[in-house]
């Protein structure tokens, strides 16, 4: 199960190295904001990215942004370092540092636009890079799979999410989310239910709520490092963030809070139990994540004080310990060779330094006094005191928080400190580039927890202030706020949590039981896709005939349609023919282009036909000619002559047309053919007697010369004054030449149907 | 086709109508001609060629591959619209620069990125024929 790394390979690499130091940097210039943001408030960038359509480029830099920034920064320096170490000697690992540096800059953008396409375009880049991130052991179907169902359903959620932006967009008449939440709660307005449903859609599947909450415990197909730094404490808090950002503009209506309530709590609780049922450590935490992002969607219904400061002192220390968590059952994972709670136990001794890390992480994800975790759940009872449906918040914060307990101890006690377990590899000591990050994140975790007043006045509070959209009253940030009703609740949590810890292994059989008998998301979302291509498949029989003719008949159909229903719905005068001024000449290209034409439809040599259309082609061109447009009389007659030298080169291989066979499609063509001429000569007639409009032949005629130097017009639009658009004309042609020659050279060379499929790459995989 | 007639005056034919092909680039601004219709006379050129004596041989008297001459091409045309940015003109705005004057009727000659943009379009056609025309001969 474990990615293959080689001890012995150099793992200090320049694009490891290089990621790391650039991560590192940005974490420092964040950090220099930290003193400022809580003293003069958000910082902005802004350039011009599409100002016709309203969309900049802005940055915006608040206290939520700033923490952000920080986590994503901060922790992504240390997963980079671990990463780098922990893929040592993996071939394909510059791949992975380049997606991962990718996928951090994306993160970065996300949580730093102000513009909301700004917002996101980085929202797809982070959903795409995670994609890739979970598919890097690309030899291993089931997470090509996995990386597949996060990407799609992701993205959906993205579409609807786009949808939403630009509702609110044309609504409110500014793209600009600094603005919107300054205006404040939209929930008066007409469209407010669409745009909320819309952006809820994009946050729950991005957040993975319930019932789009499969994709991420799918998602730790990805190397654990990715897990740790996507899949708990960044990617995955987007909709968090996007939920916390739009708060000010989005909440307060009913829909806001009980849609929530309801979703994140059922997905809170949900996930809990599914924690407690796994034994793959690393699937235990991708639960507790889940339900981390459900209590934070819970707590973001609320608008209290206490609610949002309890929303992101707790989503501070999830990010803290859970990476850290998971970088620790990385750890395990590449020293002893499983990640089974059955199997592990006693690890302390042979991994003190890991042991005390993931001790003072668990011991966070518990909830225990003095660290942080403890202050956020207090926080958290407090809040939910205060929010709508009160007694449903505090049921499922408490069912979530004590089973939070029981998982904490069975991550990060039982490993280390339970009995001796039977391990398939002795244990060592991870190396020091592994294990420094999540000993620095357990250690910030505590630091954090000792010193409230820092960690509010620095970064919860200024965060609180932005989604609040107004700064709080501060001060909610203590060690010992008292004995009262939130404190009496933590220890019946903390008693009721022990409970769980002591039954865990009973209670895992039965929920097993219970999951085998209950609805499976994953399976009901592979019979989803496999009836989604179904449907495909099938209108492309029906539609992709793959008889060219039929092609034809149809676009020719729909032409002559569409267009005589114009005609037909807007009448116009009948317009006269008029012959006066038609000469000789005129008549005798007519002739000709009708005799070319005659001889196309009645011959059974296909390189007649070929000549005839060659004929009615010199047809055009003379009339060209006679019209004087000389260049345009130029160009047609050199491609009807490459036309037909070039056909001919190939007809000449083909047999004679065979008009013995099925003809009964040929009264059908003629039809059509006559209801097409027909249509055309009618528009053309209806055209010609429209009075010409002169405006941008004058215009041409008049500063062709004093604008462009040129005497012939044709040419000088085609080079200066349309530029851009002969540019894009030449860069079709050349797609078009390529494209036809790839048809024709490939089609040659390929391979039979029975040729073994290529090998895949399996030397890294049976290590 | 193995014509002797054909081969032998396909030679002084192509010659030609490769310098004919030329002549029409570059009258192009003031009279009937240009890119397009340069690139297309200069397929014609290499057709013709590589019928009176084989693709082979044609593609050896180009010395390099059709595919490239237009891709290059491409990039002549886009190098010609990037130089305006360079005097902070929109993309594509046509500069000129007049030697030995200082306007048309004073200088001797100008040189300007219209002219390299016809250049990159005559490439681009010349080359996606001939990519496309070879691909068909050796096909069939």
């Amino acid at each position: 199960m474990a990615e293959p790394s080689d001890p012995n390979a150099p793992w200090v690499t320049p694009a490891g190295m290089i990621t790391v130091a650039l991560t590192a940097t940005l974490f420092l210039f964040f950090l220099q904001y930290l003193p400022v943001v809580p003293r003069d408030g958000a910082v902005q960038w802004v350039w011009d990215w599409i100002p016709s359509l309203q969309v900049r480029l802005s940055f915006w830099l608040d206290g939520l942004s700033l923490m952000f920034a920080l986590l994503i920064t901060g922790i992504g320096t240390l997963v980079m370092l671990y990463a780098a170490r922990y893929l040592a000697g993996h071939p394909q690992y510059n791949r992975f540092a380049l997606y991962l540096f990718s996928f951090m800059l994306s993160m970065l953008g996300l949580v730093l636009a102000d513009n909301l396409i700004a917002l996101f375009v980085f929202w797809e880049l982070t959903t795409f890079t995670s994609y890739l991130l979970i598919g890097f052991s690309h030899t291993d179907p089931k997470s090509r799979r996995n990386a597949l169902q996060a990407l799609l359903l992701t993205a959906a959620g993205g579409l609807a999410l786009l949808a939403g932006f630009i509702l609110i967009g044309v609504t409110q008449g500014t793209f600009e989310l600094s603005q919107l939440n300054a205006a404040g709660s939209m929930a008066e307005q007409p469209y407010y239910l669409g745009i909320l449903i819309l952006v809820l859609l994009g946050a729950f599947t991005k957040s993975a709520q319930v019932p789009f909450h499969f994709w991420l415990p799918n998602a730790m197909a990805a190397p654990t490092p990715v897990s740790a730094y996507l899949h708990s404490a960044t990617m995955v808090k987007g909709g968090v963030y996007l939920l916390a950002r739009m708060h000010p503009s989005l909440s307060g209506s009913d829909v806001w809070i009980y849609t929530l309530t309801i979703f994140g709590g059922v997905t809170a609780v949900f996930a809990s139990f599914m924690a407690l049922r796994q034994t793959d450590l690393k699937q235990t935490l991708a639960y507790t994540t889940l339900m981390a992002l459900g209590t934070l969607v819970m707590f973001l219904a609320g608008s209290s004080g206490y609610a949002i400061t309890a929303a992101m002192t707790f989503l501070l220390v999830h990010s803290l310990y859970k990476a850290g968590l998971f970088l620790v059952i990385g750890i395990v994972d590449h020293e002893t060779g499983t990640r089974d709670a059955n199997l592990l136990g006693g690890l302390a001794r042979a991994m003190p330094i890991t042991a005390l890390a993931a001790g003072l992480s668990g011991l966070a994800m518990a909830g225990l006094p003095p660290f942080l975790g403890f202050i956020a759940k207090e926080l958290s009872y407090a809040g939910a005191l205060t929010m709508a449906i009160s007694w449903f918040v505090v049921i499922m914060g408490m069912a979530a928080f004590a089973l939070m307990f029981a998982v904490a101890l069975i991550v990060a006690w039982k490993p280390f400190f339970g009995p001796q377990g039977d391990l398939p590899r002795k244990p060592h000591e991870g190396p020091w580039a592994m294990v420094l990050g999540p000993a620095m994140l357990s250690v910030i975790g505590l630091l954090a927890g000792l010193l409230p007043g820092v960690t509010a006045y620095y970064l919860v509070e200024p965060a609180v202030a932005a989604v609040m959209g107004a700064p709080d009253v501060g001060g909610r940030l203590k060690l010992w706020a008292g004995f009262n009703l939130p404190l009496v609740l933590s220890l019946l949590t903390f008693a009721l949590g022990f409970v769980l810890y002591l039954v865990h292994a009973r209670l895992r059989a039965m929920l097993a039981a219970m999951e085998a008998r209950a609805i499976d998301m994953d399976a009901g979302w592979d019979v989803l896709l496999d009836r989604f291509m179904a449907v495909a498949k099938g209108q492309t029989r029906v539609i992709q005939t793959g008889v060219l003719r039929h092609y034809m008949f149809v676009t020719f159909a729909v032409f002559a349609l569409t267009v005589l229903g114009t005609l037909v719905l807007r009448p116009a005068a009948a317009p006269a023919l008029n012959f006066a001024g038609t000469g000789f000449v005129e008549w005798g290209i007519a002739a000709l282009i009708v005799a070319g034409t005659m001889v196309v439809v009645l011959t059974s040599s296909r390189i007649a036909a070929l000549v005839g259309l060659g004929v009615v082609g010199i047809g055009v061109a003379l009339i060209f000619i006679a019209y004087s447009a000389p260049d345009v009389a130029i160009t047609q007659i050199l491609v009807e002559l490459l036309v037909v030298v070039l056909l001919a080169v190939a007809l000449l291989k083909m047999p004679h047309l065979d008009r013995t066979g099925k003809q009964s499609h040929r009264p059908f063509d003629a039809g059509l053919a006559v209801l097409v001429g027909g249509v055309t000569t009618w528009v053309l007639l209806r055209v010609t007697n429209t009075p010409f409009d002169r405006r941008l032949t004058d215009f041409f005629e008049a500063s062709s010369w004093t604008e462009a130097f040129g005497r012939n017009i044709v040419n000088v639009i085609l080079v200066d004054f349309r530029t851009l658009d002969t540019f894009g004309e030449i860069a079709v042609v050349i797609v078009a030449a390529l494209g036809a020659f790839a048809l024709l050279k490939g089609g040659a060379k390929r391979p039979p149907e029975d040729a073994p499929e290529p090998a895949p790459e399996t030397a890294r995989e049976e290590r | 086709m193995n014509s002797i007639i054909f081969t032998a005056g396909a030679r002084i034919l192509v010659a030609l109508l490769f310098v004919f092909s030329l002549f029409m680039l570059l009258r192009g601004h003031h009279l009937p001609g240009g890119g397009f219709i340069g690139g297309l006379l200069g397929a014609v050129a290499f057709i013709v060629y590589s019928l009176a004596c084989g693709p082979a041989e044609a593609k050896s008297a180009l010395r390099v591959s059709p595919e490239g001459i237009a891709i290059v091409g491409l990039g002549i045309a886009l190098v010609a619209g990037l130089v305006s940015f360079l005097f902070g003109d929109p993309f594509f705005t046509g500069q000129w620069y007049w030697v030995g004057g200082d306007s048309y009727e004073t200088s001797l000659f100008s040189l300007n990125t219209v002219l390299v943009f016809d250049i990159g379009v005559y490439l681009v056609v010349l080359g996606s024929i001939l990519s496309l025309a070879y691909a068909f001969e050796e096909e069939t």
